[in-house]
């Protein structure tokens, strides 16, 4: 699907590339034994390595390592056994050494590729140029004091993978599904929580614009984007700007903007006259990389199956189509929890229940599936009910709320309120017989030819019931009696 | 018996003979300090106190006798870019002049381990960048020798661990620690007539020592003799996980490497460091070098390192680089000096205008530029491939010897105020020594004789990467020959 | 290659050194000399030889992934020239 910016002389196509900055998941930081857990007491999740003491060296994570290359797996890069280590040097009160230690000429992850699924179905391959290790900075904060401004080195250290796509995206749906797809894969792996709110994923979204067949112009950096809505906002207006720029005569210079999302708008966050000279050079506190193919292998051999394979198998195993099994592989936990319900049930029912019911329950009373009230056996005991005859649909639904309420299994709930079905013929053509002799008209319409009331006679009957009768000897005894 | 006369050897024996206490030893080296360090300013910060009470504690364990550590009541001298527990530590720079580190480097650590006694903290060039100990923000050391027939001028001791230099030669204290980046240890030594070695780099872990240029600086013992080096750096070395880039190969008996025959030893000469202009006096220091090591049954053996003339200007890219990106923390926000501004931007700018002196600053200009974009292929990545031809050089070398013999320094100590005008002429001094740092082997000076105008000499000896063995066997008999008893005219004895 | 005060200065402020127009000349003629020595370098013939990269002894060790440092505020903040409760501080940055 071509997405076109209308100019005042004729179409423009976007280009767009994401460089995702996603905090590795480890206990301690990349070069320094201090925890890298979020939150902390101020400067306390810092040792003298991170604040950059005279003297102090960094010596690297081996989990880190293990995480950028599971990462690398999982977006089928190139894993590089070589890698080296670069200080990014430049001033800022965040920054205690005064230079980033990052990976620029040598990346430990090389090219790879994500798919990406669009609303329409389609699919389209976003490339991966790159991933690389680096150091998070510390925290500035400048509204607690009027004359100067607060660090915190807490997360001074940590980890972090940046992740750079090749200039393949062309819409703004296609940068959102290109972050979702990248989060849920980083999920799946456990190398980042993916938690845009915390900081723990950001986005710098680099966007241009182009007449269709030409080369790529001049692009704008969007810097540290905390949301996939909002990136998806930047990249609209960025390219509305960026084509009025052109269609005035003017031409876009390379730069680093800020995405305003309370006014819609980016400006510009340097001035050129300081531009940065990052003067990277290899770090000579570390020396290269080097990891052996059969680690790899092994860290290959025990990766999670991945969104993109278990959506497959869902639909070859449990014969679900293919929109059901994307909605449950969307989370690990909810796929987790499919499986445990549909093992050894019918997998289509199972599915009905977790993305109809359940999720609404879930929607409803703003829980997750880590904290549902029913649990992934409690929702399967209630299927095997509804299978072997011992409840039928519409009671299941009364079980299933009574479940969220008070937490009991479906059978002691069943048992405590006798909603067993009834499968005594018996006791149904009774019923029937009670009900034709109530609606004397209702059946005299009914055998002249109004077909349709065989439903409310149903409905009747059920009623008579309460809701117990099995349907389908309800409707048996009916036909033989009408 | 004059205490402040022992080697650290005898000293060891000594002190466990009980024929004097180490409060008897260490107090001898701090009345010394007490009476000299005005003159030489040798020390930044004395600490006397903290040793003796240190002392009477090492003596405490000398009376339970038994296995003592090696340096148990030794008085050594740190340099002031070893962070020091609880000692302000300064690199002799402004920028630290109330620095009190809240950690021990690893080698200092190693020390105090095996129960030596720290009497100070050593002045130095100001981050170790310089060759005559003249740009300490702490003043300038004094080499205790002086020019025969000349009391009065006073001559530099060699850079950049020129306090611990003079404070060995001049008998304040036994033996000093020193780093060294392009010959900081090995230059001193030369001028100031006393041993020291630059050991392999990654043999001494750098952890907790103040960086200058991370893939040069080494760690390394300075003393009265080849022995005492060896037992110095017996307990400075070793492996340290702290250290990326330290190696993780057992530390040998140095001590025992002092004592090794020569018999079939091949010593190489290199052609190269015949530079034009050498003096005659340090060409013949040479040659007699060559003799001794001949006289001690080694082969000697012309070599060549035809890339060694580019040494020094790959130092001054390289080590310069470095140091532009090590000292960006001394920014006045977490520890230092912090001149005020009113951005961030202006603090910065006025803290390291204020907290550097000269060279520091005039350094960094020039590594900021080698790396800066447009410069960088040219200057820095340049210099890079040509550091791997000398490191070839010498890989070279060694695949037909087994050390190389060259003078230490172009010159005997020269007068403060010489060489002060052009920085490429004080770069000069340590042309001999910047190759061994490029290249990451061990390399060590020792003391071969005296100049005409009675100053002394050194001898430099080089070897291969991680056999300092053969370096201090090659030294000591350079040692043994050259018999070198002269003292400085400056020292503890001398009232 | 030789230096104009302007790429003096530039570099200055990229290492966040104050200098005054008065210390141009010096450090220019300085610089310059250095550079002019450092020339050299440039007869050596480098095609095809690899720049030097750590020592050729070992290969990156990498520590176990445990928190064993931090939890030392005090020792953190030490030695800051300022600091506001458990913050070191600057002055006021506008972003």
């Amino acid at each position: 699907m071509t997405y076109l910016i209308e100019g005042r002389d004729g179409p423009w196509e976007l280009v767009v590339g994401l460089e995702v900055h996603a905090q590795v998941i480890s206990q301690s930081k990349l070069f320094s034994g201090a925890s890298a857990s979020y939150g902390g007491e101020p400067n306390t999740h810092v040792s003298l390595v991170d604040a950059g003491f005279p003297g102090m060296l960094p010596v690297i994570n081996r989990e880190c390592v293990a995480q950028a290359v599971r990462t690398g797996l999982g977006l089928k890069a190139r894993v590089n056994l070589e890698s080296r280590f670069d200080r990014k040097n430049y001033f800022y009160a965040d920054l205690p050494t005064g230079y980033q230690i990052s990976q620029f000429t040598h990346p430990i992850i090389g090219e790879g590729a994500i798919e990406i699924e669009l609303a329409d179905g389609s699919t389209r391959m976003i490339g991966i140029t790159r991933l690389h290790l680096e150091q998070d900075a510390g925290k500035s904060m400048h509204d607690q004091d009027p004359a100067r401004s607060f660090i915190d080195l807490n997360r001074a250290g940590v980890a972090l993978m940046e992740i750079v796509s090749e200039p393949d995206i062309r819409t703004p749906e296609e940068a959102g599904a290109y972050l979702r797809k990248l989060r849920m894969i980083l999920r799946y792996l456990g190398t980042c929580d993916g938690n845009m709110e915390e900081g723990s994923m950001r986005a710098d979204v680099n966007v241009s614009v182009r007449k269709a067949g030409e080369p790529f112009r001049t692009r704008c950096e969007i810097k540290n984007v905390n949301s996939i809505r909002y990136v998806m906002q930047a990249i609209e207006v960025e390219a509305v700007r960026q084509v009025e720029i052109w269609e005035g005569g003017g031409s876009v210079d390379q730069e680093t903007r800020l995405f305003d999302p309370a006014r819609s708008e980016t400006r510009s966050l340097r001035s050129k006259e300081d531009a940065h000279d990052y003067r990277y050079f290899p770090d000579p506190d570390l020396l290269p990389l080097v990891i052996e193919e059969a680690w790899v292998q092994d860290l290959a051999a025990h990766l999670p199956e991945l969104p993109d394979a278990k959506c497959q198998r869902f639909q070859d195993e449990y014969g679900i189509p293919r929109y059901d099994a994307g909605v449950l592989v969307a989370e690990q936990a909810t796929a987790d929890f499919y499986e445990t319900v549909a093992r050894g049930r019918d997998p289509r029912l199972a599915a009905n229940w977790v993305i109809g019911d359940f999720f609404a329950a879930l929607n409803r009373t703003g829980r997750t599936i880590q904290d549902s009230p029913i649990s992934a056996d409690a929702l399967g005991g209630m299927l095997d009910l509804i299978t072997d005859g011992t409840i039928n649909g519409k009671i299941a639904k009364d079980v299933f709320e009574e479940m969220l309420e008070s937490g009991e299994s479906a059978a002691e709930i069943v048992e405590r309120k006798g909603l067993r079905q009834v499968t005594d013929t018996g006791a149904i053509d009774a019923a029937v017989q009670a009900v034709l002799d109530k609606n004397p008209d209702k059946l005299a319409e009914y055998r002249s030819g109004k077909d349709k009331l065989f439903g409310f006679f149903v409905g009747q009957v059920m009623k008579a019931m309460a809701g117990k009768g099995n349907p389908a000897l309800v409707n048996e005894a009916l036909k033989k009696v009408l | 018996m004059m205490l402040t006369e022992l080697t650290i050897a005898a000293a060891q024996g000594g002190l466990r003979r009980r024929e004097f206490s180490a409060e008897e030893l260490v107090g001898a080296h701090v009345a010394a300090i007490d009476r000299l360090n005005g003159r030489l300013n040798a020390f930044i910060t004395v600490t006397s106190e903290q040793a003796l009470d240190a002392a009477r504690r090492a003596d405490a364990i000398l009376a339970g006798g038994g296995d003592v550590p090696a340096l148990t009541g030794i008085p050594l001298g740190i340099k002031d870019l070893f962070c020091t527990d609880g000692v302000r530590t300064t690199a002799a720079s402004r920028m630290l002049e109330d620095f009190v580190p809240p950690y021990e480097s690893t080698v200092t650590a190693n020390l105090l381990a095996d129960g030596a006694v720290f009497v100070g903290k050593t002045n130095l060039d100001e981050f170790a960048m310089g060759s005559a100990n003249i740009t300490s923000a702490f003043g300038s050391v004094e080499n205790p020798w002086k020019r025969a027939g000349d009391a009065e001028t006073v001559l530099v001791p060699g850079g950049s661990s020129g306090g611990s230099a003079a404070a060995v030669a001049a008998r304040l204290a036994m033996g000093a620690t020193g780093t060294d980046t392009g010959g900081s240890i090995r230059q001193p030594a030369s001028y100031c007539g006393i041993a020291g070695i630059k050991p392999t780099y990654g043999r001494c872990s750098r952890w907790g020592t103040i960086a200058f240029a991370s893939s040069l600086d080494q760690a390394g013992p300075m003393a009265r003799t080849v022995e005492d080096c060896a037992i110095l750096l017996q307990s400075m070395a070793g492996f340290d996980t702290r250290d990326s880039t330290s190696v993780d190969i057992a530390v040998p008996d140095y001590r025992a490497a002092c004592g090794r025959s020569l018999k079939g030893m091949k010593v190489g000469i290199p052609a190269e460091y015949r530079v034009a202009g050498m003096p005659a006096e340090i060409e013949a220091a040479w040659e007699q070098g060559i003799a001794w090591l001949r006289d001690a049954g080694c082969e000697i053996v012309e070599v060549s390192l035809p890339y060694t003339k580019y040494g020094l200007a790959t130092y001054y890219i390289v080590a310069p680089a470095e140091c532009s990106s090590n000292l960006a923390r001394y920014d006045g926000v977490r520890f230092g000096r912090r001149v005020p501004g009113a951005s961030l931007d202006e603090l910065y700018e006025a803290t390291r205008r204020e907290g550097f002196g000269a060279e520091v600053r005039r350094r960094i200009l020039m590594g900021t530029y080698v790396l800066s974009a447009g410069y960088y292929d040219a200057y820095y990545l340049r210099a890079q491939k040509v550091r791997n031809l000398i490191r070839k050089d010498f890989e070279n070398a060694f695949q037909t010897v087994d050390v190389l013999l060259t003078p230490t320094a172009p010159s005997p100590a020269f007068a403060q105020g010489e060489k002060m005008d052009d920085p490429v002429q004080m770069y000069l001094n340590d042309v001999f020594t910047v190759p061994a740092s490029m290249a990451g082997v061990p390399a060590m000076s020792v003391p071969a004789g005296l100049s005409q105008s009675g100053l002394p000499l050194g001898l430099q000896v080089i070897g291969r990467s991680f056999d300092e063995e053969s370096v201090f066997a090659a030294a000591s008999a350079l040692e043994r020959a050259a018999g070198f008893t002269h003292r400085p005219a400056v020292r503890a004895e001398v009232v | 290659m030789s230096l104009d005060p302007a790429t003096v200065r530039r570099i200055a402020r990229l290492a966040r050194i104050g200098i005054d127009e008065s210390d141009l000349p010096a450090l220019q003629r300085e610089l310059n000399g250095i550079l002019g020595w450092i020339e050299q370098l440039n007869e050596v013939d480098i095609d095809n030889v690899e720049p030097m990269v750590g020592t050729g002894h070992a290969a990156l060790r990498m520590r176990e992934d445990v928190v064993t440092d931090g939890d030392a505020r005090e020792a953190v903040l030490s030695n800051a020239p300022d600091t506001a409760g458990p913050y070191y501080t600057v002055p006021k940055v506008v972003e």
